[in-house]
């Protein structure tokens, strides 16, 4: 086993130093406090920076610890917070494809729906927020599974059940199709879950970049495929919408 | 509150829609903004500014409108700027009518030669007039120009604002009197500096906004010149009244180049006619840090006895005007940012809903948050909040459960009142605000009123109604129907609650709502 890494060591130590005692240190100050070269201590305090643990004042440029450390402790994005803020990309998601929206976040070995807005077309619907779906052949389940790694994990350790005829069973044949999912950014589950309907999802990203859930559209399949597939209008209404909310995940505080 | 509709910025959404439009002001209390719709009511692009808000004494509240007027015409040009990198090849000349919808009650009188204000706007929040108030209710009390105006004499509405400002600021009365200021709520101020302002502005307010001044009456539309005389506010500082939605004048502001200025309703009035409740017995209830809920009560005003408002809802051009119940809730919202900014059980507004869903019930607890005093029906300044059935075994989590039941018991005392006063049952509540985004705040809401609580699509519901109202006048959409056609349901709660459970729950309401009475024990 190798012993422990000389950088890190001394990036933990200027952390300890920035916690502790004054709040804000110059250069040199934290260079002599730890005995180390002024260069290689400016090494490390801008790469500290550039993954936001440390800041440096701009007028003073002295430096202290950064607003990432407190993240680090208190990630968890609640999901209501993040109904929240898809709410209105979601309405406009189900207007503009005239099919119903729904928002998913991983949960146990499932699916979890925070959010189901209706298909616009006036007909009797059932609010389905609180609904379990399967991780392995619906569209937001599979976004989940293949770019969150808990939520790979979870599906790889279940039985990947046939819920109808066209559901993929086999493991290699599952991981083929997280690897599309990865390469092309979105999701598509064609009659795998329940006869005659079909989805299309997309994954949601927090500020830094982490998979926080999915989003996407489920309808009838002849309404949202055509004879290539998932119609082309709707992937793209979908990613938008994706990448709306993700970008207001990111341009808030939470 | 965490307040989804101020980050409604559609930038990246390709999928919309092209033209004609309508655009929408909505001059709020804290910012001003200007919406560009799409014939499905589609918003296309948002502009949005807030404006300072003065405090010069506890319980006054102004606003510079100078500053108001400014922004407002920095929206429109940027709400017309963001339409225009939006929409492949659009211009200006694309917005076919413009709206306005705005807080209402706030009152301001300026010089029509200079059209400077001649102090700032007083807001529907400032308390100055509340001894005034007294005064003028003389012997009679609260209800002295109810049956004329439909309101009690109270400190929000804009008559008594008039009266202050006339006898507050020095020889204002005299150049009132010789025809030299004009009075306004802010649907006037804008629309006056719309159309021209100095050079040939229209002065004209709606007939929404004028049923808030305590000087319209109901049943004529016209300035109760009684009324006048007693609050001894002269008629030559009044805009004429005139219906809702009707071209008043034509704008070249922010780009457009003679743009019909066509409507004109406050905001809680806009909100019910963006929902779309045009039939007798539709409700609506906008959930921000307070509540409004409205009650379309058709071509009638119906008398409250159970200390609901009478006001009038719209009127569209030259049809009957159509009247509503209103009634408000003070603390809802604010109760969720009290959780998260005075007591800290919360980080954000969103995580009430957490921290509730952590638990099945109240665990015995009920939370009533007069913080100020009751509002409808009880309208008790002498009430202070309560949190009643207190055990060891009440946890944080069964607070924050009653913290969202006080939002769906208050909104049930409102639609009881309504139904006593109007005779009409509550079919379905049509909703919107932040707080809609609380998914069990809705399934409470549905489970306590007993009826189904549905959300529309468009959350901005209140510009919304001012852009359908600019559009009906100028024949963008035919009729009321189309408008109805627009109208789509993103979801709705039904009731799921027994009913000797909401019985039960209920009466508990009741009777903590009892122990918040007389806590003041003298007026002051």
């Amino acid at each position: 086993m190798p012993g422990p890494i000389q950088s890190l060591e001394r990036a933990a130590a200027i952390l300890r130093l920035l916690a502790g005692g004054e709040r804000r240190l110059g250069l040199s100050d934290v260079a002599s406090s730890l005995g180390l070269a002024k260069g290689t201590t400016h090494g490390i305090l801008r790469t500290l920076q550039q993954e936001g643990f440390v800041e440096q004042d701009p007028v003073s440029g002295k430096y202290q610890l950064g607003a990432e450390l407190l993240r680090l402790g208190n990630s968890y994005l609640d999901v209501h917070e993040l109904r929240a803020r898809a709410l209105v990309w979601t309405d406009d998601l189900a207007r503009s494809s005239g099919e119903a929206a729904y928002l998913g976040v991983l949960h146990q070995q499932g699916v979890l729906i925070v959010h189901h807005v209706f298909r616009p077309d006036d007909s009797r619907q059932v609010l389905e927020v609180g609904a379990m779906q399967p991780l392995h052949s619906t569209a937001l389940g599979k976004v989940l599974s293949a770019f969150d790694p808990v939520a790979h994990s979870e599906v790889a350790e279940g039985e990947l059940a046939a819920l109808t005829p066209r559901t993929v069973t086999d493991p290699a044949g599952f991981e083929q199709v997280l690897e599309l999912t990865r390469a092309r950014g979105w999701a598509a589950d064609l009659e795998e879950t329940w006869d005659g309907v079909a989805s299309v999802a997309a994954p949601v990203y927090d500020r830094r970049r982490m998979p926080v859930g999915a989003v996407g559209v489920t309808g009838a399949v002849e309404r949202v495929c055509d004879e290539s597939g998932i119609r082309a209008r709707l992937v793209a209404a979908v990613r938008d919408c994706a990448r709306a909310v993700s970008r207001d995940l990111g341009a808030g505080r939470f | 509150m965490t307040d989804p509709q101020t980050s409604a910025d559609p930038t990246g959404t390709s999928s919309h829609g092209s033209g004609p439009f309508i655009a929408a002001i909505d001059q709020g209390t804290t910012s001003s903004r200007c919406i560009v719709f799409d014939r499905d009511g589609r918003i296309v692009a948002v502009d949005q500014k807030e404006h300072e808000q003065i405090f010069p004494k506890p319980g006054w509240v102004e606003h510079d409108a100078a500053e108001i007027w400014t922004n407002v015409q920095e929206v429109v040009a940027g709400a017309i700027a963001k339409a225009a990198q939006d929409i492949p090849g659009f211009t200006p000349a694309d917005v076919k009518a413009i709206g306005i919808t705005n807080q209402r009650e706030t009152t301001l009188l300026w010089d029509r030669h200079t059209g400077e204000p001649v102090h700032n706007a007083l807001v529907w929040q400032d308390t100055r007039t509340d001894a005034l108030c007294r005064e003028l209710g003389r012997n009679v009390g609260q209800d002295r120009f109810r049956r004329e105006t439909g309101l009690p004499l109270a400190s929000y509405f804009a008559g008594p604002k008039i009266r202050w400002l006339l006898d507050n600021v020095p020889g204002l009365r005299e150049r009132a009197e010789a025809g030299d200021i004009l009075f306004g709520t802010m649907d006037s101020w804008v629309i006056w500096n719309l159309t021209g302002g100095v050079n040939g502005g229209v002065h004209v307010t709606d007939v929404t906004n004028a049923s808030r001044t305590l000087l319209m009456n109901l049943h004529t539309l016209e300035w109760d010149h009684k009324i006048l005389a007693s609050m001894e506010v002269p008629a030559a500082v009044l805009p004429q009244i005139r219906s809702s939605s009707e071209v008043y004048g034509t704008t070249n502001v922010g780009g457009l180049d003679g743009v019909p200025v066509a409507s004109a309703l406050g905001d809680q009035q806009a909100a019910l006619f963006g929902q779309t409740c045009f039939a007798e017995g539709e409700a609506k209830s906008t959930y921000g840090t307070g509540t409004f809920m409205l009650m379309n009560t058709g071509g009638t005003p119906v008398n409250s006895y159970n200390g609901l408002i009478t006001t009038v809802g719209y009127r569209i051009g030259e049809e009957a005007p159509v009247y509503a119940l209103e009634g408000s809730i003070a603390v809802t919202g604010a109760l969720v940012q009290w959780m998260r900014d005075q007591m800290g059980l919360i980080s954000t507004a969103a995580e009430i809903e957490t921290l509730a869903s952590s638990v099945a019930d109240n665990g015995g607890a009920y939370f009533v948050p007069a913080f100020s005093g009751l509002f409808a029906p009880y309208w008790r300044d002498d009430a202070r909040g309560v949190i009643a059935g207190l055990t060891r075994y009440v946890t944080k989590a069964h607070i924050a459960r009653a913290v969202l039941e006080a939002t769906a018991w208050q909104t049930r005392e409102i639609a009881d009142a309504m139904t006593k006063d109007s005779d009409v049952e509550l079919t379905a509540l049509k909703v919107d605000g932040g707080m809609t985004s609380n998914n069990l705040l809705m399934q409470t809401l549905a489970d306590a009123l007993d009826a189904p609580v549905v959300r529309p699509m468009v959350a901005e519901t209140t510009c919304l109604g001012a852009a359908y109202a600019a559009g009906l006048a100028v024949g963008f959409w035919p009729d009321t129907d189309a408008l109805r056609a627009n109208w789509k349901r993103a979801a709705e709660w039904t009731p799921r609650m027994d009913a000797a459970d909401r019985d039960r729950e209920y009466k508990n309401w009741l009777k903590a709502v009892e122990r918040t009475m007389g806590w003041i024990e003298e007026e002051h």
